[in-house]
């Protein structure tokens, strides 16, 4: 695998090309996602990076109604609410991810726990375009 | 183990004050906080010189983003007349001015100084709903914001794993938002001084006004159900489970212990000083829980040699009604998976055996995020000296009250217990 720096940087740009990636200490072998550059378990900066697989199970989330104005952008609003969460990866990590393919204005139906398969949502186009983690029911 | 923690001198609250807290068209930062100072002047039982004062120390969270004016120290500094000696700004979000007044309190134990006046201000209100929003995700980690978490929406996600670990729900963040409206008509500084009640006539009244269709609920858990009077913020945060936007102002002096008394015939010592930090909600072994919370009360704990049984009332940062839930199991006062229990049986009302935010909590007295930390240490001064009033805790020698702040999304989080003699 290429070289890049264990950064939030190549962590944004293996999103935008459709990779979830994490590092792993190579003295120790704990897992960080996203990636960090030294090891906090044992302090080691020996790291490789990992691909996850793109499987989960949602941990907790909320439905937003009063967005920022990023989301707004993106045409979410008080009548369009949207999901974000935090998932369990198979992995035993954790990430921040939006929750696509939810209905956020029924956040009954939506339970913890559930199947989740990875999705990276993309805003925008050419330079300025973004690419968001987000993950789906399977 | 930690050593144990221990001031290199004592240090001791000889003044304070606050201003309103509340949404002022007509008032800014520098009014605000004159509004505190001025309170603070009048509050130390034998008066003093500001001009004894050696230094500042003020919290201020993001006014550089709220009015677009930051270097709030000097600004502050010039106003109360402390130019030009030293004043110097603390950011810790939410938590801004509790690191101002750990700052002022190792001043003053370092032997450095021996007076020393701490505050904080914020200014949010000049900002729509969206924009503050906006604002206070600027203390976030920056994974959340990413994938669109607001602040409510973090609370929110915590609030789910509770329901999910614990078997509670929504009706039990009601009882904690019944409980603090309750406090807080007794409080005039508050900015809803109203309880769930009042709220309910002032909804019927302005209906009947308008000529609309009156609405009508069986109790307060109806109204706090209805939709339509309790929206959806960010989902299980409903409105009534969010404190509001304020502006306001809070400030205390700080003297060494040994010339307190000098000051005033009554003044609190700091017995116990702890702060943490946190690393957010996808590093987080536990969503029920908040380490950062539990290293503040491990430290101040571990200081004043006290458990948490010994505290006898505590302010608690109670940004999101959820946030109340996790921090009285943190802190000790009820064990984990307790706390919901707790409140549903009235144990934290103000009359009850642990009385939590008797100010009527941020949900009720007002956030603005840079003066809370000294504005919830304000209540904790007015109780221990018996100054509180109607809202007076009704316990027998009342000797030790504390107060907990956080900011962020747990990020930092101080524990300050104080203790009168």
């Amino acid at each position: 695998m290429e070289e890049r720096p264990f950064s939030d940087i190549s962590y944004e740009q293996y999103l935008r090309e459709g990779k979830l990636m994490g590092s792993r200490c190579r003295k120790c072998g704990a897992l960080f996602v996203p990636p960090r550059s030294i090891c906090i378990a044992c302090y080691s900066s020996d790291m490789e990076w990992v691909e996850m697989k793109g499987k989960g199970r949602l941990h907790a989330f909320t439905c937003i109604t009063v967005a920022p104005p990023f989301m707004m952008e993106q045409g979410y609003d008080r009548k369009h609410p949207y999901c974000s969460g935090v998932v369990d990866l198979e992995e035993g990590v954790k990430v921040d991810a939006r929750i696509d393919g939810v209905d956020a204005t029924k956040p009954e139906d939506i339970t913890i726990g559930m199947p989740l398969q990875v999705k990276f949502l993309h805003w925008g186009e050419g330079e300025s375009q973004q690419t968001y983690l987000a993950f789906q029911p399977v | 183990m930690q050593r144990k923690r221990k001031l290199g001198r004592g240090v001791a609250v000889v003044g304070a004050g606050m201003s309103k807290f509340g949404m002022f068209r007509d008032k800014d930062s520098k009014d605000l906080f004159a509004e505190a100072f001025r309170e603070m002047l009048e509050s130390v039982d034998k008066g003093f010189d500001p001009n004894d004062i050696d230094a500042l120390y003020l919290g201020n969270f993001t006014n550089d983003f709220f009015i677009h004016q930051a270097h709030w120290g000097p600004i502050i500094s010039d106003l109360i007349g402390l130019a030009p000696k030293p004043a110097t700004r603390t950011e810790g979000a939410c938590a801004s001015s509790a690191l101002a007044f750990r700052e002022g309190v190792f001043a003053i134990a370092s032997g450095f100084y021996d007076i020393v006046l701490v505050g904080g201000v914020e200014e949010m209100s000049k900002r729509t709903t969206e924009e503050v929003a906006e604002g206070l995700a600027l203390a976030e980690v920056p994974y959340e914001a990413r994938v669109g978490f607001t602040f409510p929406g973090v609370f929110g996600a915590l609030a789910t794993a509770y329901f999910k670990k614990y078997g509670a729900n929504r009706e039990h963040l009601m009882n904690v938002t019944i409980k603090s409206h309750s406090n807080a008509p007794l409080n005039p500084k508050a900015q809803f001084p109203f309880s769930i009640k009042d709220m309910m006539n002032m909804k019927v009244e302005g209906a009947k006004k308008k000529g609309k269709p009156v609405p009508s609920w069986d109790d307060e858990k109806g109204f706090l159900r209805d939709p339509g009077a309790n929206p959806v913020v960010a989902w299980p945060m409903h409105l009534y489970d969010c404190c509001p936007i304020s502006d306001g102002g809070a400030c205390m002096l700080l003297v060494g212990e040994e010339i307190a008394k000098n000051f005033s015939d009554d003044p609190l010592y700091i017995v116990g000083i702890g702060q943490g930090s946190g690393k957010g909600l996808h590093a987080a072994a536990d969503l029920t829980t908040m380490e950062a919370t539990k290293n503040a009360a491990d430290e101040a704990y571990g200081m004043s040699g006290l458990k948490p049984e010994d505290i006898q009332f505590s302010e608690v940062h109670d940004c999101f009604s959820i946030a109340e839930l996790i921090h009285i199991e943190d802190l000790g006062f009820f064990k984990p998976g307790q706390g919901y229990k707790a409140v549903e049986e009235g144990l934290t009302r103000r009359d009850g055996p642990m009385p939590i935010n008797t100010s009527g909590g941020l949900k009720c007295k007002g956030h603005p995020v840079g003066a809370t930390g000294i504005g919830q240490l304000f209540e904790v001064w007015k109780q221990l000296r018996g100054e509180a009033g109607e809202r007076q805790v009704p316990k027998k020698d009342l000797r030790i009250g504390a107060a907990h702040n956080l900011g962020g999304t747990g990020g930092t989080c101080t524990f300050t217990i104080l203790e009168r003699r």
